[in-house]
C-alpha cells in the first residue's frame, strides 16, 4: 500500500472506531440501567419473603391489607390479592370499554374515510396522547366519578369509574396501533373479496380483520400494559380502600394507587416499606409478561406470503 | 325485477363490430364504454361483444388500458377513488350501471383472477368455500361439494385434496392463483375475467392455467383474460384485442388477427416494432 494512502486511510479508521466506541456505550449503558433496574426492584421487592418471613403465598393470596399489624402467627397482614384483583379488573374492564370504540374508528379511518382520517382524526388522537395523566384524573374526579354515581350507585369511586379514566388515556393507542394493523392488510385481500361479490362490510368482518387480527391483539395488549401501569389518575377516582372489589362501584385500590398513596409515607427498611417494593414487583413481572406476549404475537402473526 | 342472471343472450351480431355474419351468443357486450381517472381519460369509447363459452384475449403495451378496461365490466372501478366509467356495459341485456342493478349479485356472475395470486389468509378449503358461505350456503355437504367440484374445474384437486385445511399460502405461486380460479368459479360465474394470470407463474404453472381456461370456455363460461404473452393469447383465445393508448384499435378472430393484421399498428406490435 502505497504511503500516502495509508494516511488518508487511519483518520477515517479512527473515526469509525470512535463511532463505534460512543454508540457501543450508549448500548451498554442502557442495558446495565435496564438491569439495574430489575435487580433493585427484585432485591427490594423479595426481602419481604426472605428477611421479613412472609410466606410468598399468604401475599399472593391474602385479603388483608395491613402490614402495620402481625396476624395471630406474627405474620405481617400483606394480602396484595385485593390490589391484584383491583388492578387486573381495571385493566380489563377499560381495554373491554377502549376496545369497540378504537376498532370502530380505526375501520372508519382506514376503510370508510382514509381522508378524514389522516387530515383530521389522527392529529386529534396523537393529542390525546399527548394530555398528562393528571388531567385525565381531574376529568375523572370532576366529571366521570358524579356520573357514574349519578345511574350506579355507590360513592363513584371505584373500579368502574378507574375503568372509564383508563379507558380515555389508552384509547389513542390502541386506535392508533389498530389503525396500523388494519392499513397492512394488502389492498389485494380486499380486491379478491370484492371480486367475489361481498360487500363492503362482509369484507371487513371476514378478511381484513383476520388479517389484522394479530396486530389488533398487539394494540390491546399494549393499552394493556398501558392501563396496568398506570397510578396517578388511577388513584384519583378508584376510592383507594385495600378490599377486595365486590361490585364495580365500591372502592378499591391497585397495585400502583396503593405505592403512590403509601411510598412517601414509609421508613425505608420496614416491612411496609418492603412489601411495597414486592408489590412493584408484582407490576414489573406483569408489564414483563405482557411484553413477552407481543413478541410472541408478533412473531407467530408475521405476515406470510 | 328478473334476477340478472337470468337475462336473455342476443343472437344478434355485437353493435360496433364488423364481422356481423357471425351470430353469437352474446352475454356481454360494452357499447363505449370509456374510464377517467381525474381528468385523464384511460380509456377511450370501446365497444366489445363476447360470446359464452367463448375465450377472449385483451393485448396491448403496457399502459394501454387494459386492465382498466377490464375493471370498468364488473365495476370494480367503483372501488378506485377518482375513477368514472362512461358508456355501458351491458349483462345479459341489461346495463349494469342502471341504476338498481346490484353490485354485489353483478360480481357473483362476473368473476376475476387477479394478477398476482392473492388467497386469504385461510385453508385451502376456507379460501373456495368463502364466496359461497358469503352468499348464503351453509350446510357442510353442499359446501364440500362445491369444493371439491370447483378444485377440480380448476385443475388442482389432485395436489390439495390431502390438505384441505393448511394454509392456502402453503401452496407455490401457480397452485394459488389456480386456488384463485377454483375460488371464483366456486360462485358458478357465467363471466370470469383474468388480469394476467399467468405473469407470475412458470411455464408448467401457466400451462395448467391454460388447460383450465379451455376447460371452463368448454363448460361455457365466457372468459376475458389480459396477457403480455402473445403465444399465450393464440393458444388460449378464440378472439383477441388490441388496445394501444387506450384506444382500442382491433378486434376479431385471434387466429386470423394475427395471421393477417389489418391496422398497421398491430401489425408494428405483433412483429416486436414497439411495446
Ligand atoms: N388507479 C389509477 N389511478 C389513476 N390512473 C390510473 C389508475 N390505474 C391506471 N391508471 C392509468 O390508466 C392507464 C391505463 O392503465 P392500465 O392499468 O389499465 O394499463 P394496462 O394496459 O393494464 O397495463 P399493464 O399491461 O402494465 O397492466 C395508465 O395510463 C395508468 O396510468
Ligand atoms: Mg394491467
Amino acid at each position: 500500500m502505497a504511503k500516502g494512502e495509508e494516511k488518508a486511510l487511519r483518520p477515517k479508521r479512527a473515526i469509525e472506531r470512535r463511532g463505534l466506541a460512543i454508540t457501543g456505550a450508549c448500548v451498554l449503558l442502557v442495558a446495565v440501567l435496564v438491569l439495574t433496574l430489575i435487580f433493585m426492584v427484585a432485591s427490594r421487592g423479595l426481602a419481604t419473603f426472605t428477611t421479613d418471613g412472609t410466606p410468598f403465598a399468604s401475599f399472593m393470596t391474602g385479603t388483608t391489607w395491613n402490614p402495620h399489624q402481625n396476624d395471630a402467627n406474627g405474620i405481617p397482614l400483606v394480602g396484595a390479592l385485593p390490589m391484584i384483583a383491583g388492578s387486573f379488573s381495571v385493566t380489563l374492564l377499560s381495554c373491554l370499554i377502549a376496545l369497540p370504540f378504537a376498532l370502530g374508528s380505526a375501520i372508519f379511518v382506514v376503510e370508510v374515510n382514509p381522508t378524514f382520517g389522516t387530515r383530521v382524526f389522527q392529529p386529534l388522537t396523537e393529542l390525546l396522547v399527548g394530555i398528562p395523566s393528571v388531567v385525565f384524573g381531574l376529568v375523572g374526579l370532576r366529571i366521570i366519578v358524579p356520573w357514574t354515581r349519578s345511574w350506579a350507585g355507590g360513592t363513584g369511586y371505584g373500579i368502574l369509574s378507574g375503568s372509564i379514566v383508563l379507558a380515555f388515556m389508552i384509547l389513542p393507542t390502541v386506535t392508533s396501533l389498530s389503525i396500523d394493523a388494519i392499513r397492512a392488510v394488502p389492498q389485494s385481500y380486499r380486491d379478491g373479496s370484492y371480486g367475489l361479490g361481498c360487500t363492503r362490510w362482509q369484507t371487513i368482518a371476514h378478511v381484513v380483520l383476520p388479517s389484522a387480527s394479530s396486530g389488533i391483539l398487539t394494540a390491546v395488549i399494549l393499552g394493556m400494559t398501558r392501563a396496568f401501569g398506570e397510578a396517578l389518575a388511577v388513584q384519583m377516582v378508584v376510592g383507594n380502600a385495600a378490599q377486595i372489589p365486590t361490585s364495580l362501584t365500591t372502592p378499591a385500590a391497585t397495585l400502583t394507587s396503593v405505592i403512590t398513596t403509601s411510598m412517601g409515607n414509609e421508613a425505608m427498611g420496614t416491612v411496609y416499606n418492603d412489601v411495597l417494593w414486592s408489590l412493584a414487583l408484582v407490576l414489573l413481572i406483569m408489564s414483563l409478561v405482557f411484553i413477552l406476549i407481543i413478541h410472541i404475537i408478533g412473531r407467530k402473526g408475521a405476515p406470510r406470503g | 325485477m328478473t334476477p340478472i342472471n337470468q337475462g336473455p343472450v342476443s343472437t344478434r351480431p355485437a353493435t360496433g363490430e364488423g364481422d356481423a355474419a357471425d351470430l353469437r351468443s352474446v352475454i356481454l357486450e360494452t357499447r363505449d364504454v370509456t374510464v377517467t381517472y381525474g381528468t385523464h381519460e384511460a380509456l377511450h369509447p370501446t365497444s366489445l361483444a363476447f360470446a359464452a363459452g367463448e375465450v377472449t384475449s385483451l393485448i396491448g403495451p403496457s399502459g394501454c388500458g387494459k386492465s382498466t378496461y377490464l375493471r370498468s365490466i364488473n365495476l370494480m372501478n367503483r372501488e378506485i377513488e377518482g375513477c368514472k366509467v362512461g358508456g355501458q356495459v351491458i349483462y345479459r341485456g341489461q346495463d349494469v350501471n342502471a341504476p338498481g342493478v346490484d353490485l354485489f349479485e353483478l360480481r357473483k356472475h362476473i368473476g376475476m383472477v387477479f394478477q398476482q395470486p392473492n388467497p386469504f389468509h385461510k385453508s385451502i378449503y376456507e379460501n373456495v368455500a368463502f364466496a359461497p358461505r358469503r352468499h348464503g350456503i351453509t350446510k357442510k355437504s353442499d359446501l364440500d361439494q362445491l369444493v371439491e367440484e370447483s378444485l377440480r374445474a380448476a385443475a388442482i384437486w389432485d395436489e390439495v385434496k390431502d390438505k384441505l385445511s393448511e394454509s392456502g399460502f402453503a401452496l407455490s405461486g401457480g397452485q394459488q392463483q389456480r386456488l384463485c380460479i377454483a375460488r371464483t368459479l366456486a360462485m358458478h360465474p357465467d363471466i370470469v375475467l383474468m388480469d394476467e394470470p399467468c405473469s407470475a407463474l412458470d411455464p408448467i404453472s401457466t400451462f395448467a392455467v391454460e388447460e383450465t381456461i379451455r376447460s371452463m370456455a368448454s363448460r361455457g363460461i365466457c372468459t376475458i383474460i389480459v396477457t403480455h404473452n402473445m403465444e399465450q393469447a393464440a393458444r388460449v383465445s378464440d378472439r383477441c384485442a388490441f388496445f394501444l393508448l387506450g384506444e382500442m384499435v382491433e378486434t376479431g378472430v385471434t387466429a386470423e388477427m394475427f395471421a393477417n393484421p389489418s391496422d398497421q399498428r398491430l401489425d408494428d406490435y405483433l412483429t416486436g416494432r414497439f411495446g
